[in-house]
């Protein structure tokens, strides 16, 4: 069985598998019962200052997007930081440290941005027992009306100054956690990495308004007829977090930076999928608020299944995809394929028909009885067909060998060339 | 227990009151909310679906059940009622597995369809126990349409014509309006009064006059007819039943399946109706399934139908049959009765086996005998009393796809005219179609779209 234990910027867990910093993790109940159902670490719910602790609303404090059959595809929250007294979270997290040594424990942080604030929490934790800090300059609601969270996030100079400071005033290992509500997350990276992170953790949460109710004429969740953005997660935020974990890893910037992948993960699938771009761990968070704590059982056998039966340790995996993800004018222009069509698998619902007909490029012929064929002179590969069809594996693309002839061009397929050299781009010549 | 559960003979009351209302309970209970919107689900949203396809009436399928599944459900019962405007009883009788959920895509993927006729129940459910008719009547057009026939058909034809303006007086010979859905089917499938209701519900659309006890060469003739009205729709279904011509079919309780049932649908008290103890039913359609199981349910000990070809010629469905031996009903098939023994009342019947060959149903020498103190026969219907001067095709009217009939300005549809296959959505789209050309040649308007 493949070895899963996880040594992510030395701290050392069972498993990659955490918990982030989150409702799940906001007391020590909750925390052991985590621990006991395999959970490799945990990120504890961010702490604030010390002084009267935050207060969060009354009303609803999540909304939801469905998919079918009630299935939560995502879900937002305008909960604010740990609203407990900080030395009750210091007390159980210190408890908790000692009965489970061999997890990991973070303690996710937010004070005011000076040094003192900082310089006075780190010394407050310093004693618990914990193996890391996780900066949260993530959190896109309520606190960053108040200069927290996401304000810090969205300023890099802001971020290298309190990395800086919190790596001065502490041994602990450092963590970065970065907002997805920026252009370019590379940059708030390479002033993590400038301040002296151990490494970044992403993403946040993203701001966002799950729905409307249509009688009150109010974002959801409603407090009281008003209703505030939220920070979003979830499935539905999967493939933005997986984009930003791979311009990390692949930046020349920040390359090698550690990053903990954060976004969605709610299968062993999603995990090996962060960490092959560059994640050397995940974070969990909504699917342990979907389905309770037990779905790390599924991660941890799906991961063992996985790397078994591909002959993979868990560093092997680590990266594996990064040199992989590319600029598109990288990508060969003269890769072609067709899509085909099994008819032994073909259930003739037709939706690929309809996709193809109506939306792109009238590739696809229906026949008497139901019988959909593609027309290789008009299919330009587009993929729709193969993603509409609810048959796995019903459509696929062959991809034509050098030399076969493009029906739909009538040009032989070419060896790789791309578009920095192709004859329609005018920076072409310029770069010969 | 009741006393009589073993009595010898055709006695009423085997079961008690509380085991007989246990027996006739809706035998599909309807979705509620939450099942109607994870059925919903399953839809693949097709395109040129083919359960639309195997629809008689083309009800539009993937929409309304992406109205369902957006919780619109009473746009999704206007899409099922503009085609089809029997779309409440037609999601509790129709032999879905044969037409819609047979064609699912979902068969040919993992077997299971969507379950198209619950959530068109879901749906019509819904929007009929509201309080108003959803539809509106266009502008009067001053045109008097007869209908013969407050069956599916006749309902149907009657209210697509109502709805163009025209006003309609609908003649019916037996007491209560509704026809086969009234009369003919199982009890358990349509509970609670709801044929009476949704005939209730569909004149609710105003002008339609329904006269009773007007049987069409009795009280009315079809020259009366068309001499006062516009146009004629004939939907009268079949009056007649078939004979077995089998010795002995004079003998007491050798009855017709379709009155077993129709005494049963019109019974105010179950405990009352007689049934025999052992009970045979001759037959292979949905008329003697729906006799067969309602024997059972009723209280007889054993109940046996009794088919002459082979399981796969069976008009009821695999679905109905299986529902019949869940039920404790045993299926004899090749088999065809050649006497019925007793002394005054039947007491066996007598049967051959037979044999399909070139030269059609053959009977052999093997023979077998089951015992039986009532009969039923269930193999087919006929017109009976056609009206003089229609063509006709194997006894039942010709007609054009479009409903005409030989004569010039009478129209058939339903079960009385050739062609069809006996089903009550056959029926509707019969009636829909023949009343779509009516209009169409009363008022040079074009025929709309089915559906």
């Amino acid at each position: 069985m493949a070895d899963l234990r996880s040594n992510f910027i030395g701290i050392k867990s069972p498993n990659p598998f955490w918990l982030a910093s989150a409702p799940p993790t906001d007391k020590e109940y909750n925390v052991r019962r985590a621990f006991q159902a395999g959970w490799g670490g945990v990120v504890w719910k961010t702490l604030g200052s010390e002084g009267p602790p935050v207060v969060n609303v009354n009303g609803p404090r999540y909304g939801v997007v469905h998919g079918a059959d009630r299935r939560v595809l995502g879900i937002n929250n305008i909960e604010l930081i740990t609203d407990r007294p900080l030395e009750v979270n210091l007390r159980e997290i210190k408890s908790v440290k000692r009965d489970y040594p061999d997890r990991a424990l973070i303690i996710s942080l937010m004070v005011p941005c000076d040094e003192d604030s900082w310089r006075d929490i780190l010394h407050r934790i310093e004693d618990t027992g914990a193996d890391g800090v996780e900066l949260n300059f993530g959190c896109p609601h309520g606190m960053a009306e108040r200069g927290m969270g996401s304000a810090v996030g969205q300023v890099p100079e802001y971020i290298e100054m309190v990395t800086r400071w919190v790596k001065m005033h502490s041994r602990m290992p450092c963590i970065v956690k970065l907002t997805p509500n920026i252009t370019d997350v590379r940059k708030p990276a390479e002033a993590a990495k400038r301040g002296g992170a151990d490494a970044v953790s992403l993403i946040n949460t993203i701001n966002s308004i799950t729905s409307v109710d249509l009688d009150l004429f109010a974002p959801q969740p409603t407090i009281d007829g008003k209703g505030s953005h939220g920070g979003y997660c979830g499935p539905a935020v999967k493939p933005i977090a997986l984009n930003m974990v791979a311009e990390i890893a692949r930046s020349a910037e920040t390359r090698g930076l550690p990053i903990s992948g954060i976004g969605g993960v709610t299968t062993w699938r999603d995990a090996a999928e962060f960490m092959a771009l560059g994640a050397g761990n995940v974070q969990v968070c909504t699917a342990a608020m979907t389905y309770g704590f037990k779905v790390v059982q599924e991660m941890i056998t799906g991961l063992h299944d996985y790397l078994d039966s591909h002959d993979m340790t868990l560093s092997d995996l680590i990266g594996r995809a990064v040199p992989n993800v590319r600029d598109w004018q990288e990508l060969n222009l003269n890769y072609v394929t067709k899509a085909v069509i099994d008819q032994e698998a073909c259930i003739s619902c037709g939706r690929c028909y309809a996709a193809c007909e109506d939306t792109s490029h009238q590739a696809i012929a229906m026949k008497p009885g139901r019988v959909f064929e593609v027309i290789e002179e008009e299919c330009v590969a587009c993929n729709l067909c193969v993603d509409v069809c609810p048959v796995e594996a019903c459509i696929t693309m062959r991809e034509l060998a050098v030399g076969e002839i493009d029906k739909r061009t009538g040009i032989p397929r070419g060896t790789y060339a791309n578009w920095t050299s192709h004859p329609n781009n005018p920076m072409a010549r310029a770069a010969e | 227990m009741s006393q009589a559960r073993l009595s010898p003979g055709v006695v009423p009351g085997r079961l008690t009151q509380d085991e007989l209302a246990a027996n006739f309970v809706d035998v599909a209970p309807p979705l509620d909310r939450h099942e109607a919107q994870v059925a919903a689900d399953r839809c693949y949203f097709c395109h040129d679906a083919p359960c639309i396809t195997a629809c008689p009436t083309s009800i539009d399928i993937p929409l309304f059940i992406r109205q369902i599944a957006t919780d619109t459900p009473d746009a999704a019962a206007m899409t099922i009622f503009h085609a089809n405007i029997l779309g409440g009883m037609c999601a509790r009788v129709c032999p879905t597995e044969q037409l819609c959920e047979g064609a699912c895509v979902r068969m040919e993927a993992e077997g299971k369809p969507v379950e198209i006729g619950a959530l068109q129940r879901y749906a019509t459910d819904g929007l009929m126990a509201k309080a108003t008719h959803p539809f509106r009547r266009a502008a009067a057009t001053g045109k008097r349409i007869a209908v013969v026939g407050a069956g599916p058909a006749g309902l149907a034809a009657a209210h697509r014509l109502a709805a163009k303006g025209h006003d309609v007086v609908i003649f019916e010979a037996r007491p209560k309006p509704g026809g086969l859905n009234e009369y003919g089917i199982a009890s358990y499938k349509a509970v609670d009064g709801f044929a009476q209701e949704e005939v209730d519900w569909i004149l609710g659309i105003g002008g339609i006059e329904l006269r009773h006890g007007q049987a069409l060469g009795r009280d009315i003739t079809l020259e009366g007819l068309r001499a006062e009205y516009d146009a004629v729709f004939l939907g009268m279904g079949l009056g007649g039943v078939n004979a077995l011509r089998a010795e002995g079919e004079d003998r007491d309780h050798v009855l017709d399946a379709v009155s077993f049932i129709r005494d049963l649908r019109q019974a105010d008290d179950l405990t009352a109706l007689p049934v025999g103890r052992d009970v045979v039913v001759i037959g292979g359609g949905m008329t003697a399934i729906d006799a067969g199981v309602q024997a059972r349910l009723l209280g007889a000990e054993n109940v046996t139908i009794v088919y002459r070809r082979g399981q796969d010629r069976m008009g009821a469905s695999r679905h109905e049959q299986d529902h019949a031996t869940a039920s404790g009903v045993r299926i004899i098939c090749d088999a065809a009765p050649v006497a019925l023994h007793g002394n005054g009342a039947v007491a066996e019947v007598e049967f051959a086996y037979t044999e399909d060959g070139p030269d059609g149903l053959v009977l052999t020498d093997s023979r077998f005998r089951l015992r039986a103190d009532q009969v039923f026969r269930a193999i087919g219907q006929r017109l009976d009393g056609a009206p003089e001067g229609l063509d006709l095709i194997a006894g039942k009217i010709a007609v054009s796809p479009e409903g005409r009939t030989s004569m010039d300005g009478i129209w058939a549809g339903g079960d009385c005219a050739a062609g069809g296959n006996d089903l009550t959505v056959t029926a509707v789209a019969q009636g829909r179609d023949a009343a779509e050309d009516i209009d169409a040649r009363l008022t040079g308007r074009p025929v709309e779209i089915p559906g």
